[in-house]
C-alpha cells in the first residue's frame, strides 16, 4: 500500500517535475567548476539571486575535483561536451585555453568595467588587450595577530619595519608567545607568506612587476633582494626547529594560542574563526619608513569565462554580467570570508576579520604574486625556484644575493623581456 | 652436407608430432597482460625521450633531449644532484639495512632466542604498511613541535643533540634514507632467515665437531651459504632505490627540500614529467630521465648478472 503510494508520487514527481521544468525553463546554462567546496554556496545563495531575476534561465553548478579539473575540462572542451560557463584558473591555464579558441574574449561585455586592471591581469592576454575571464575572487595577504597576547605584551600594531621588529623582539623577550608561527619545511609558506606577503612593498607593487616582465628590472636588483634581507631577518623570531615545521603546524601553533603573529593569506579566515579561542586581528604588511605607500598582495584565483563553443551565448553573458555585478560581489565575498571580490565596488563584509583585510585596498596599492604572470611559463620555473630561495634565505643556508643571483641567472636562461 | 646420413632417414618414416597449440594459448594471456603494462610502456617511453613538440608538433630529434639534460647548465645541475643524492640513499640502505637484516636474521635463527616469532613479525610488519603512513608517522615522531623525539631525548637529558633532521639539507637525506631503512629492513631479514633456515642441519653438525661454533661459525660456515641470498638482496635494494619516489614525496614533498637535498632520481623525473604548482609537465624530458633511470638500473643489473653471479660460488648438498 505504502510502497504503491510511494511509487505514484515518484513517477507523478517525475513526469510534473519535467513537465514544469520544460515549461520554465528555456535555456539550461551548466558552469564548470572545481570548486566543490562552494557548492552548497551556489546552489541557495548565488543561483537563486540570478535566476530571480532572468526568468527562463536557469543555472546548473557542476562542479570536479580539483586535482582533476584542468584535464577533464580540457578533455570536455575538445569533446564538445563542455558547459556554457567554464570557471577560470588563473594565468596560464587559462590563457592556453583562450588561445586554443575555448574561451571567448569578453572585452565588450557589460560589467567588464567594474574591474582594475590588476583584477583583469590573470585573465587577459600578455599584451593587456584582450581579457577572457570575468574575474571572481581574489586572496589577500597580511598579517594576523593574536589581539589577546598584543593586549597582555602591551604591543600596538605595527605599521613599520622598525616597528614590527620591535614587536617580534618584544614578544621574543617576554618568552610566553612564540614571535612568529612559521616554518620553512614546506617551502612556500616561506615563499608565498613571506617573500610575496612583505615584497610588494619594496618592489613597489605593480610598477616593480611589469619592469620585471619588461626587463628594465632585474631579480638581483636592489628592490627585489631587500626583501631577502628582510625575511633572513626573521629567522631569529620563528619557534625552534622550524626548519622542520610544515604548514599545518604553522596553523595550529597560531591557533592553539602557542604564537603571537602568523603570515597569512586571506584564505585561512574561516578555518581561524572556528578554531582560535582568542581575539584576532590583522595588519598588512608593515611599510619601511612611515608614511610610505603601502602595497599588498592581492592576488587573483578565480574567474569565469564564456566557453566559445556554448550553446546558449546570450544566457550566458547575462550570467557573466551577474558575476560582474555588486550584488554577486557581496554573496560571494559573505558566503566565503577570505575569499575577496575583485569589484571595483567595495563590498561590505560581515567578518571583522575579513573586513579588515579587504579594507587595505582603499589605502594600500594592489598587486599580485610576482611569479605567476609569464615569468613562470618556462624551465626552470620561476615559482618553484623562488619557494628553494626563499626558504634557504630563512634557515641561513644562502644569503640573499646569492639567492636572488641564482633567481635571476634561472630566469636569464630562457625569458626574453616583454617589450 | 655431411656425409653421414641421419639418423631419421635411417629409422624410416618421421613421425609428425601434433603441433602443440595449448602452450600458447596458455602463454598468451601472461604475455598479453605483461607487454600491455610493461613492455608497451617502456617502448613508447624510449621512444618518446626521442621526440619532442617543435611549433607544437611532436617531432623527432633524436638524442637533443639528452643533450639537453647533460648540456644545459640547470638540466645537468639537478640531475647530478639528483643521481647523487641517489647513490647516497642506497649506500645507506647498503650499509645499514642489508648488515642490520643479516644481523636480525641471524638472531632470529637462534635457537635459544624466545619470542622469535613475534620479533619476526614486529620487524616485518613496517614493510606492510602503506609508504603514506610511514612518512606521515615519521613526519609526526622527527616534528620538533609535537614530536617524541625531541621529548625522549629530553627525558634522558639529551635535548641537546635533537635537531630538525628533516629540515636541514646536510641532514635530511640521511633522515628520510634511514626512515626508509625502518620500513624495509625486514626484506632482507626475511630471506636471509629463509636461506638460514635452508642450511642443512648435518652441515652445521660437522662443523660442530670440528669445533667450529659460535662466531667463527658464522662467518666460516653460514655466511658462505647465505652469499646468494645476499647477493639477490642487494640487487633488489639497488632497483628499489632507483626506482623509489614515495617515501620522499610523502615526507619532503615533490619539491624534495630543503634545497633539492632528497632530490632522487623519482622526484625528479615526477617533477619534470607531471609538473609542479606553476610548472607546466614536460612529457619529452620527463621521457628523457625514465629512459636514463632505466639504463642506469640496467647496467647496475647487467653488472650483477654477468659479473658478480658468474664468480659467486654455490654449494650443493
Amino acid at each position: 500500500m505504502t510502497r504503491n503510494a510511494i511509487k505514484g508520487l515518484l513517477l507523478a514527481t517525475s513526469i510534473l517535475g519535467t513537465a514544469g521544468f520544460a515549461q520554465a525553463a528555456d535555456v539550461t546554462l551548466t558552469v564548470e567548476s572545481w570548486r566543490n567546496d562552494d557548492l552548497a554556496i551556489w546552489q541557495e545563495k548565488i543561483i537563486p539571486a540570478f535566476e530571480a531575476k532572468n526568468p527562463g534561465i536557469k543555472v546548473v553548478f557542476a562542479p570536479t575535483a580539483p586535482t582533476e579539473y584542468n584535464a577533464a575540462l580540457n578533455a570536455k572542451l575538445d569533446a564538445g561536451s563542455a558547459g556554457d560557463l567554464i570557471t577560470c584558473r588563473p594565468f596560464d591555464a587559462s590563457l592556453e585555453l583562450f588561445k586554443k579558441g575555448h574561451l571567448a574574449s569578453l572585452n565588450d561585455l557589460p560589467g567588464m568595467e567594474n574591474f582594475s586592471p590588476v583584477a583583469k591581469s590573470a585573465w587577459t592576454t600578455d599584451d593587456g588587450a584582450t581579457a577572457f575571464c570575468v574575474p571572481m575572487a581574489s586572496v589577500i595577504h597580511g598579517f594576523i595577530y593574536n589581539k589577546d597576547a598584543f593586549d597582555t605584551l602591551g604591543i600596538s600594531v605595527p605599521t613599520t619595519e622598525a616597528e614590527f621588529f620591535a614587536a617580534l623582539e618584544k614578544i621574543k623577550a617576554e618568552g610566553s608567545y612564540i614571535p612568529m608561527a612559521m616554518g620553512t619545511k614546506d617551502l612556500w609558506e616561506a615563499a608565498t607568506m613571506g617573500y610575496q606577503n612583505i615584497g610588494p612593498t619594496y618592489w613597489k607593487g605593480e610598477e616593480g612587476r611589469a619592469a620585471l616582465i619588461k626587463g628594465e628590472q632585474k631579480l638581483t636588483d636592489d628592490a627585489w633582494v631587500e626583501p631577502y634581507r628582510v625575511l633572513a631577518k626573521w629567522k631569529d623570531y620563528l619557534g625552534d626547529g622550524f626548519e622542520a615545521q610544515t604548514y599545518p603546524d604553522s596553523q595550529n601553533l597560531f591557533t592553539l594560542g602557542r604564537a603571537a603573529i602568523y603570515p597569512a593569506g586571506s584564505w585561512e579566515i574561516g578555518l581561524f574563526n572556528t578554531q582560535a579561542q582568542f581575539k584576532m586581528g590583522a595588519f598588512p604588511p608593515p611599510v619601511k619608513n612611515a608614511g610610505d605607500t603601502c602595497y599588498i598582495s592581492d592576488h587573483n584565483d578565480i574567474g569565469v569565462g564564456l566557453n566559445a563553443k556554448g550553446a546558449n551565448q546570450e544566457a550566458a553573458k547575462k550570467f557573466l554580467s551577474f558575476v560582474s555585478s555588486p550584488e554577486f560581489a557581496d554573496i560571494y565575498a559573505n558566503s566565503l570570508p577570505g575569499f575577496f571580490s575583485l569589484n571595483s565596488t567595495a563590498v561590505k563584509m560581515a567578518d571583522p576579520l575579513a573586513q579588515e583585510f579587504v579594507s587595505w585596498r582603499e589605502k594600500c596599492k594592489p598587486t599580485i604574486r610576482s611569479t605567476y604572470q609569464i615569468l613562470s611559463r618556462g624551465t626552470p620555473n620561476l615559482e618553484n625556484e623562488t619557494w628553494t630561495a626563499s626558504a634557504n634565505v630563512i634557515n641561513g643556508t644562502e644569503t640573499p644575493e646569492q639567492a636572488a643571483e641564482k633567481l635571476q641567472k634561472g630566469l636569464d636562461s630562457w625569458f626574453k623581456p616583454v617589450k | 652436407m655431411s656425409d653421414t646420413p641421419s639418423t631419421h632417414d635411417a629409422t624410416g618414416p618421421i613421425i609428425k608430432r601434433p603441433t602443440r597449440w595449448h602452450i600458447v594459448v596458455f602463454l598468451l594471456p601472461a604475455f598479453i597482460v605483461y607487454s600491455a603494462v610493461m613492455i608497451l610502456p617502456l617502448i613508447e617511453t624510449l621512444r618518446l625521450s626521442l621526440f619532442n613538440t617543435v611549433d607544437g608538433q611532436s617531432t623527432f630529434v633524436g638524442l637533443a633531449n639528452f643533450k639537453v639534460l647533460f648540456g644545459d647548465e640547470r638540466w645537468a645541475h639537478d640531475f647530478w644532484n639528483a643521481l647523487k643524492n641517489n647513490f647516497v640513499f642506497f649506500a645507506i640502505h647498503m650499509l645499514v639495512q642489508n648488515p642490520m637484516g643479516v644481523a636480525l636474521a641471524a638472531m632470529l635463527s637462534l635457537p635459544k632466542l624466545r619470542f622469535a616469532s613475534f620479533y619476526r613479525t614486529a620487524i616485518f610488519l613496517p614493510t606492510l604498511l602503506s609508504f603514506v603512513i610511514v612518512g606521515f608517522i615519521w613526519k609526526l615522531i622527527l616534528s620538533p613541535i609535537w614530536g617524541v623525539s625531541p621529548f625522549l631525548l629530553d627525558v634522558v637529558g639529551l635535548k641537546s643533540l635533537f635537531a630538525p633532521w628533516l629540515g636541514r639539507p646536510n641532514s635530511a637525506l640521511i633522515a628520510v634514507s634511514l626512515i626508509s631503512v625502518w620500513q624495509y629492513v625486514g626484506i632482507p631479514m626475511m630471506l636471509i632467515y629463509a636461506a638460514l633456515l635452508n642450511i642443512p642441519e648435518e652441515v652445521i653438525e660437522a662443523a660442530e665437531c670440528d669445533g667450529i661454533t659460535g662466531w667463527s661459525q658464522f662467518f666460516k660456515i653460514k655466511l658462505p651459504l647465505i652469499l646468494p641470498a645476499i647477493g639477490i638482496i642487494s640487487i633488489l635494494t639497488f632497483v628499489g632505490n632507483f626506482n623509489a619516489f614515495d617515501l620522499v614525496y610523502t615526507v619532503q614533498g615533490a619539491l624534495a627540500g630543503p634545497d633539492g637535498s632528497t632530490d632522487i632520481l623519482g622526484t625528479l623525473l615526477y617533477r619534470t614529467f607531471f609538473g609542479f604548482q606553476l610548472q607546466l609537465g614536460d612529457r619529452s624530458m620527463g621521457a628523457t630521465i625514465a629512459t636514463v633511470m632505466f639504463l642506469i638500473i640496467l647496467a647496475g643489473v647487467s653488472l650483477y648478472l654477468f659479473v658478480i653471479q658468474r664468480r659467486m660460488r654455490r654449494y650443493q648438498f
